[in-house]
């Protein structure tokens, strides 16, 4: 209940007043860097859409803005730095470097070095303590007699 | 061999964030715009074209800005506040009428009744855009400085009204004298 | 008198399922057999009962009784039977009941097929997933049920969204869910071999099979919603990271590293704690998806109706079920996990452990971005987004060492491998994959053609290395079909999967890179070309459809003068709920997609209207439907009935087994 503005508004995204009028471009080239520019941006009041995909009137209303700078000769960057002084970083979908986005960033690549050495010293054990007990033949015959699983190679037809 | 913990510890951390998250409201999003100058703009008034309303005229003072339309269902709900609060006198209440038509907008005013000092007719939208506005109606408080001080997105009840917008107001109005 | 009769129903299943998870658990500590089969029984009531429950609420849908509450916010007596009948899952009550009945489906499952093993590991398997069940089922009963009364009845119900009037709709939450609940089985494995700690290869080879069943129609399942996300919204966008494609994608990663972490654990006996971690992992990722598109605490496209008690409730579940898993992990699977076994990093589990690595990276990078606006709001920071330009560059290059390292881990032998020998194996894959590089990159020679060359090339990579490992005689011609029946099913399940992930790839990588499209203003008569194609607009008609009336253009495409194909985009008003809808009128075609979608009308006769053309874009779910279908081909691989029938565990069960030593 505490939503029904938001479904007002999206009512009204339907009405007559979303008036989908498609924009036209100088060159091809234009077209796809303002594509690639909406897709970046995120719509304030659908769910979860970029100004490219919504058809919002306010995601209309801005996409016309930033055409309109567009065409004024203002950069991806000034653009973007337009709608983020309105609506806050809540509308970059790639959300800038910061201190608060360097673990979102940098994340993946810890993580990778993270599991990479985790795995790393697992080998070093584990080849280490396979090495020192058993020889290879001991470990096959060893393995055998204690119901374990001999390695199934794929099929060697020579 | 602690290490063994370690999924249960990153878990119960997962679950804490999690619990932490119903309590938040993921689609309120804040405004960049509090503690900054409002955007200055003049704009013709709903019930005089020729008239000009802008930032000029709501200055030295503590005010109100509602974001309104005729064809926002949701206004309707926080309507009766408004009028209620004009009728006070407690504090000026202007008004953004938003991609709205004059026509449509003095009828409803004239239905529902019309609290507002003046109401500004921003028929394109634009001046909703340097607001940030995205859901209307939205309410500001702005101080004599001309500083964004509070916003409110979607219909304001009497709740908030009384117990964060008028002690907000009050405390404003304090600091100014 | 049916929905109380389901309601019933849906009562006895709950007791059931608490007798199906104390007699099972207690008797196999106790050592009480006839408590242990108690076990199966109690399943089989429970499917049945749920089978009841679920069949009464498709009653009161399919005569539209409006007395029901769920009915009647979902259903309208001018929704086509079909719909009606898809309606059941069409929000939360009735999803979650599609959920707990395909639980107690696969847990029927278990009981018919792993009728051989063990009495006390069935015991504790059934005992577990009844446990997950009783969670569920309480959750339906306390929170959302589905058969609550209205009183008085609504006169006309509500309608389903038209979003969801779509065949989509009866496939893709079903498949979805087989995927998601099937998890459930090779979680109880894990914590039934954690139980009778008992944790040896034979367990992987039980639970495995489950594993790649579910595995497989999770694929199917998100990539039905991506195919229907892409003809259904309107502007031909296949995949958001949404957070609710994300909650079902997590799972997917996962499980991808499971089943091939599994097949080492099957093999050699190694990485026995890592698997049942990473079995654990998949099916808590199930529940955190559950929990992410139910409580509300992530905007989504996808919205259920959320409630924050439900919210509440699933992650107390969640702590029950996965913290007390990782619990039960922490305590035993020390002593359990004990391996001897060599581990050479050279060899085929030296290079799946590397694909792991990658996967369970990738899963972790799709979490973060998924929950890091949480963490940052919920630190006071305000609010940000993490969309699709972020996944992209963080994901892709993590998707590309995996296609890479495929190509080396088919090769590579078991248990110990020379890298010479690897090198030597590989050269035709890695002639076939350069003299495709190079020829792309002559071709094009633009930003995107590299990016397309290097995604093609590493497509035959996968493809000319999977097919080398098959070691198939190729010559002479007689002897081929002989070769090739040799093959077991296992391996040409990971070729068939194998192959369809470089099928996605180049579909993906195709379809984003050469996409054309534009958005303009257009009257009947008008004509407009894209990318070669001319697209005439020939004629505007309105058309009535059982419950909406719509608007449809009609579209000629012509290709060098030749007609290739006509399109019928519609714009809908479905009557119920008075709400719009795109229908896109799409041309599918092997090497390239036409697709039309109506905007909005415009001033006089004219439209707003989208035309895009997409090559190779069919190649993404062609993909995905061969990973499915390799996992399939997988599961049913002999040695998994031949163990099932003998009950016995050992090397002497499989004479492949040393065939290659």
């Amino acid at each position: 209940m505490r939503w029904i503005w938001f479904a007002a508004l999206l009512a009204f995204a339907s009405a007559t007043f979303g008036a989908d009028s498609p924009l036209v471009f100088d060159s091809a080239e234009q077209e796809t860097r303002f594509k690639k520019l909406m897709t970046e941006l995120r719509c304030l009041v659908c769910q979860n859409q970029s100004l490219e995909d919504s058809h919002a009137p306010l995601a209309q209303d801005l996409r016309n803005q930033a055409y309109a700078m567009m065409r004024d000769g203002a950069s991806d960057d000034d653009i973007m730095d337009y709608m983020v002084d309105r609506y806050g970083e809540f509308v970059r979908y790639r959300p800038a470097f910061s201190p608060l986005t360097f673990l979102l960033w940098f994340g993946p690549l810890l993580l990778f070095l993270i599991a990479a050495a985790v795995a790393w010293r697992w080998l070093g054990a584990q080849q280490a303590a396979a090495g020192a007990e058993l020889s290879e033949a001991d470990d096959a015959r060893a393995r055998r007699l204690l119901n374990g699983k001999s390695p199934r190679k794929e099929k060697q037809r020579k | 061999m602690r290490k063994r913990f370690f999924p249960l510890i990153i878990f119960i951390g997962l679950v804490g964030l999690l619990a932490f998250g119903l309590t938040l409201n993921p689609r309120v999003v804040p405004s960049p715009l509090i503690d900054k100058p409002a955007p200055l703009f003049s704009l013709p008034q709903v019930h005089d074209a020729a008239a000009v309303i802008g930032s000029e005229q709501m200055k030295g003072k503590v005010v109100l800005l509602n974001v309104w339309a005729s064809w926002c269902v949701s206004c309707r709900l926080e309507h009766e506040l408004f009028v209620k609060l004009a009728s006070s006198g407690e504090v000026p209440v202007y008004g953004l009428n938003y991609k709205d038509r004059r026509e449509d907008a003095v009828r409803w005013l004239e239905f529902y009744g019309d609290p507002y000092i003046v109401s500004a007719l921003d028929a394109d939208g634009q001046v909703g855009i340097d607001f940030g506005v995205y859901g209307v109606p939205e309410t500001f408080v702005i101080d004599g400085d001309g500083i964004i001080r509070y916003k409110h997105i979607g219909p304001i009840d009497e709740n908030t009204l009384d117990k964060e917008i008028m002690p907000l107001v009050r405390e404003l109005k304090g600091r100014r004298t | 008198m049916i929905p109380e009769l389901g309601h019933f129903a849906l009562v006895v299943a709950f007791v059931l399922c608490g007798a199906q998870a104390f007699f099972p658990l207690v008797g196999a500590v106790a050592g009480n057999r006839a408590w242990m089969d108690v076990g199966r029984f109690a399943a089989r009531g429970q499917a049945a009962f749920l089978t009841i429950a679920l069949a009464c609420l498709t009653y009161s849908f399919a005569v539209s009784d409006f007395s029901v509450a769920y009915v009647a916010q979902n259903s309208n007596s001018a929704l086509p039977m079909h719909y009606r009948i898809s309606a059941v899952w069409g929000a939360h009550e009735g999803s979650m009941l599609l959920w707990g009945w395909i639980l107690s489906l696969w847990t029927l499952a278990v009981t018919v097929f792993s009728r051989a093993l063990p009495a006390q590991l069935l015991a504790r398997v059934l005992g577990v997933m009844g446990l997950v069940s009783l969670g569920f089922l309480a959750f339906i009963l306390t929170t959302s049920n589905p058969f609550s009364r209205l009183d008085p009845a609504m006169i006309e119900g509500r309608d389903l969204n038209p979003l969801l009037q779509d065949p989509g709709l009866i496939f893709h939450p079903p498949l979805l869910y087989l995927g998601y609940v099937g998890f459930a089985v090779g979680f109880a494995f894990a914590i039934a071999a954690l139980l009778g700690g008992r944790l040896d290869a034979a367990w992987a080879r039980w639970s495995r099979p489950w594993t790649l069943a579910a595995w497989s129609f999770l694929t199917l399942g998100i990539a039905l919603g991506s195919f229907w996300a892409y003809y259904e919204l309107g502007w031909g966008g296949w995949w958001f990271w949404d957070p609710v494609e994300n909650a079902s994608f997590m799972p997917w990663l996962a499980a991808t590293a499971l089943i091939h972490s599994s097949a080492v654990t099957e093999k050699r006996g190694v990485l026995k704690g890592w698997t049942v971690l990473l079995a654990i992992t998949v099916f808590a990722l199930s529940l955190l998806g559950t929990f992410l598109v139910r409580s509300g605490v992530l905007t989504s496209v996808h919205a259920f109706a959320t409630d924050p008690s439900r919210g509440v409730f699933i992650l107390g579940l969640l702590v029950a079920v996965i913290g007390g898993s990782l619990l039960l992990y922490a305590w035993r699977a020390v002593t359990i996990s004990k391996s001897s076994a060599s581990f050479a990093p050279i060899s085929r589990e030296g290079f799946i452990l590397a694909n792991n690595l990658l996967l369970f990276v990738a899963m972790a990078t799709v979490l973060l971005g998924t929950l890091y606006p949480l963490a940052v709001d919920a630190l006071g920071y305000g609010k940000l987004s993490v969309g699709p330009p972020y996944f992209n560059t963080v994901f892709i290059p993590l998707m590309l060492a995996v296609a890479v390292i495929i190509g080396a881990g088919v090769i590579a032998r078991w248990r110990n491998d020379l890298a010479p020998r690897i090198g030597r194996r590989l050269r035709p894959a890695a002639v076939a994959t350069a003299v495709v590089a190079v020829a792309a990159i002559a071709v094009t020679r633009d930003a995107p053609g590299i990016r397309a060359a290097l995604a093609v090339s590493l497509a035959v990579w996968i493809v000319s290395s999977t097919i080398t490992a098959m070691n198939v005689r190729f010559r002479p011609w007689s002897a081929l079909a002989a070769s090739l029946a040799q093959v077991p099913a296992a391996q040409w399940g990971m070729v068939i999967a194998h192959i369809g992930f470089a099928v996605s790839l180049v579909g993906i990588a195709l379809s984003s890179l050469y996409s054309t499209e534009t958005h303009r203003r257009m009257v009947p008569g008008d004509r407009v070309e894209v990318a070669g194609y001319a697209f005439a607009f020939t004629e505007l008609r309105e058309v009535d459809g059982p419950n909406y009336r719509a608007t449809e253009a009609v579209f000629e495409v012509a290709a060098h003068g030749q007609a290739a194909s006509v399109l019928r985009a519609q714009k809908r008003i479905y009557s119920a709920s008075n709400m719009p809808m795109t229908e896109a009128g799409i041309d599918g075609a092997f090497t390239r997609d036409l697709y039309v979608s109506l905007g909005e009308p415009l001033e006089g006769n004219a439209w707003s209207v989208r035309l895009y053309v997409k090559p190779y874009i069919r190649w993404i779910w062609l993909g995905a439907i061969l990973i499915a279908g390799g996992g399939f081909v997988a599961a049913f691989d002999r040695r998994y009935r031949l163990l099932a029938r003998r009950n016995v565990v050992g090397p002497a069960t499989e004479p492949r087994a040393m065939a290659g030593q």
